[in-house]
This record gives structure tokens, C-alpha cells and sequence, in this order.
């Protein structure tokens, strides 16, 4: 069956099997590799990405259940070829070794710190709780968004 | 992990997905969040999906003659993040904090866990003390299904293979009520390896129900008759953990056997009658 997306910005249409994953269609549909397929139970959310802005695990959505929707990958967080402040953060901070985890925490993150920019390690930690990562202890992942936290709080504008 | 083929329809009205449900093996979508996974595993293959995720109908919080009235396709994120349920069931604002990742509650709903009726899901223990009443219906019509009468079963609830519930009714609980949701949670799945609710109205008439213990989440009326009428001190309290949990044939897997699983039943009751002593 037919759909319409919008994936960071550009608008598609496909016509896809009703059992077509979000994740697959990203992936092998549109070539955007970055989202990954980690367990694909559900569980360890690699495949993150936003749909109409919430932090949603692609391999347990229907692509026909995105249909008219609005989505974010990994692809989309940077803007003119200038990294997203949880990239840099990621970046600096060594928040990833072998970084397969790591689109999947960005896509929750970003929607963390639009809700919570000031957030304690404690609700960082928390807030990390949809995501697996096998190498990093998580230690350098949580420095890495408290660079990101901290970066877009200067960003902002004074009023 | 790919699910066997199948036909998908999205349904724009409540009165649109039960004509679909009538016609063969289908299935209702609503987050997906327990359904696809089973699919995935080609545990579930129903051969048409009904997604019911974009009935706006079934979407909303609202409070009407001293009840709150969720509406069944509510998500939980939406649940946690509502003034309402902040106010006259906090309890139910901390359960939803609990369930899952950010993930899970941003697309599964409270009717989808009522009706999948998880053994280890949160909201049954919090229906059942809050004697909520669950709005279904059919292509019979609608009825009412008290959440006592709900559950019977490993997934398995009161409700027809053609009704779907629409709403879940909470009686505002009397001011000077007490409540609390505490759980023992799988580390992986967050998931209630046991989850203890308890509901105490100034007059100490108690409400308790347990989740994760069982085949299904229970209203325990034995440890509630112990503690009912009385102040809860400490000897209350240990004949509380005593009667809990008495007849009940308790879950045993990888993560805790019987023996232990009963164990925590008990403490868990504990720490949830003293947090509203």
C-alpha cells in the first residue's frame, strides 16, 4: 500500500508491504544506513528514530503506521553540515567506541533535552534507560550529553 | 525478524475498526509496542492488522461526575505528562513513569496493555485497587467490565474477540486518600518482576493488588482485611505480609523462582504500607 513521509525534511512516497518495518524502509528503502538494527526485539534501542518528534524504536513500527508522519534519523540532526551539539558532545567527550548504539541514544537524547534541558546525571541515566550499550560503561555517554546540555544552554538566546 | 504477511487497515472511527474486527482473523493495533515483537516472532499472525492508533476518539484524558476517564488509546507518556492524573491519581502518574523506556511510552497505550493483559504489565495492579470500570464495546453494543472481573487469565481478559475497549473509568479517590505503586522491575525489560499498589482512604478502608506474581494481576482481600480499620503499625504490617500473597500459585522463571518471587511479593507490601502509613 501507498505512503507519504517525510523523512528530515524531504518528502516521500512509496508503496510498501504492510509488513515492511520502519527501520527496513529507512535502511533498504531510502539507503539512510545510519539507523541500526541492533536486537531487533525491541529491546536495545539502536534503531531509535523520531517520528512527529518522539523517540520511537523503528523495528517495532509498521512503515505503513508512519504514514503522514514526520521523521527524524540520525541523518537529519545536523543542519548545514554543522554537527548537532550531542554529536560534538558524543565527539569530545568520547561517548562511543564502537558506536553502534550511538544514532539511537542522539534521536532519544535530542528529545530528552527539548524536555528537560537542565537534567541531573541521575535523570540523564534515567532518561538513557531505552538504550544498550555494550562497550562504554555509559560513563563517557552521559559526559556527552551534559557537554550537549550545556553547549545548547549557551546557545541560547538571552532574553 | 520479518511477521508473515497480512493485510492492514487503518481505521478512522471506533464504528470503522469493529466492522473490520468481525471479518476473519484480525487483530487491533494500537502502539504495537507487545504485538509487533510477537509478530516478529511469528508467535501472533493474524491476518489483518486494524490500527486504531489514529482514532482520534480514543485519545484523551477528561474528568466527568467524580471520575477520571482515560481514553483507552492514551498513551502512557501522555498519562505521566497529564495535570489531572497529577492531581487526583498520582499514583497512576508514577506507575506510568515506570513503565518501559521513553520508547514504550510514547506509543503504547493503557487500553493496549488492559487487553493484552501482560502478567508483569503495571496498569492491571493499578486498575484493580483503583476499582476502575472498563467502557468496552462490540458490534452487541457497549458494556461495562468491572476491572475486578477483568483479568482471568495468562493474557487473557473478560473481553469478546469483537469488542474493544474504549475507555478506562477511575472513581476520584476521596480526598485525604492515600495511594502508592511500587515495583520490583526486570532490569532489561522494566517489566514488574513484582509491582504492589495500595489505595487507603482516610477511613482505612484499604484496597491492595499485586502484578508480576501470578498468571494475572490480583486484588489480595485477605492482606486488605488485615489491614482495613486498623492503624498500620508494625505488627499490622507483619500480619499484612503474612496473609498476603495466601493461595496464590506464584510465578517461577529466570529471573525468580517461586520461593523468591513470594518472598518479595511480601516486602513489596511492606514498603507500600509503610510509604502511606
Amino acid at each position: 500500500m501507498q505512503i507519504r513521509v517525510k523523512v528530515n525534511g524531504v518528502d516521500y512516497t512509496h508503496d510498501v508491504e504492510p509488513r515492511l518495518l520502519l527501520v527496513h524502509y529507512l535502511r533498504d528503502v531510502l539507503r539512510l544506513t545510519g539507523t541500526h538494527i541492533g536486537c531487533d526485539t525491541s529491546i536495545c534501542g539502536a534503531c531509535t528514530v523520531q517520528v512527529d518528534g518522539n523517540a520511537t524504536k523503528s523495528c517495532t513500527l509498521f512503515a505503513v503506521q508512519a504514514d503522514g508522519c514526520e521523521i527524524t534519523t540520525v541523518e537529519g540532526l545536523s543542519t548545514n553540515g554543522e554537527l548537532h551539539a550531542l554529536q560534538e558532545g558524543f565527539k569530545e567527550m568520547h561517548g562511543l567506541q564502537c558506536g553502534f548504539c550511538t544514532p539511537g541514544i542522539l534521536m532519544t537524547m535530542d528529545e530528552y533535552l527539548k524536555i528537560n534541558p537542565n537534567p541531573t546525571e541521575e535523570e540523564i541515566r534515567h532518561g538513557l534507560k531505552g538504550h544498550l550499550c555494550r562497550c562504554t560503561g555509559y560513563q563517557n555517554i552521559v559526559k556527552s550529553v551534559q557537554y550537549a546540555a550545556n553547549k545548547l544552554k549557551k546557545e541560547e538566546v538571552p532574553v | 525478524m520479518i511477521p508473515v504477511e497480512f493485510d492492514y487497515k487503518k481505521a478512522i472511527s471506533v464504528e470503522e475498526a469493529l466492522e473490520a474486527l468481525s471479518s476473519g482473523d484480525s487483530k487491533l493495533l494500537a502502539g504495537g509496542y507487545s504485538l509487533i515483537p510477537a509478530m516478529k516472532l511469528r508467535l501472533n499472525q493474524p491476518s489483518m492488522l486494524i490500527d486504531i492508533g489514529g482514532i482520534a476518539s480514543l485519545k484523551g484524558i477528561e474528568e466527568e461526575d467524580g471520575q477520571i476517564i482515560i481514553k483507552a488509546g492514551t498513551t502512557h507518556n501522555d498519562i505521566l505528562n497529564n495535570d489531572l492524573i497529577k492531581t487526583h491519581l498520582p499514583f497512576f502518574h508514577e506507575a506510568a513513569s515506570m513503565i518501559g523506556d521513553v520508547q514504550v511510552r510514547n506509543r503504547g497505550t493503557i487500553g493496549g496493555s488492559l487487553a493484552h493483559a501482560d502478567p508483569a504489565a503495571d496498569w492491571p495492579a493499578l486498575v484493580l485497587v483503583a476499582e476502575a470500570t472498563i467502557d468496552v464495546v462490540g458490534t452487541g453494543g457497549k458494556r461495562n467490565i468491572k476491572a475486578a472481573d477483568f483479568f482471568t487469565g495468562l493474557f487473557t481478559t473478560a473481553l469478546a474477540e469483537n469488542e474493544i475497549i474504549t475507555a478506562i473509568r477511575i472513581p476520584i479517590p476521596a480526598n485525604g486518600s492515600r495511594m502508592v505503586y511500587l515495583k520490583f522491575e526486570n532490569p532489561a525489560s522494566r517489566f514488574a518482576v513484582v509491582g504492589c499498589a495500595v489505595l487507603r482512604s482516610s477511613d482505612k478502608k484499604t484496597t491492595i493488588a499485586f502484578t508480576g506474581v501470578a498468571d494475572y494481576a490480583f486484588r489480595d482481600t485477605a492482606a486488605e482485611q488485615v489491614v482495613s480499620g486498623k492503624i498500620l503499625d508494625t505488627n499490622t504490617i507483619a500480619d499484612a505480609m503474612n496473609a498476603a500473597v495466601y493461595g496464590v500459585n506464584v510465578l517461577s522463571d529466570n529471573f525468580a523462582s517461586e520461593d523468591y518471587r513470594r518472598h518479595l511479593a511480601k516486602v513489596y507490601l511492606k514498603r507500600a504500607l509503610q510509604a502511606i502509613a
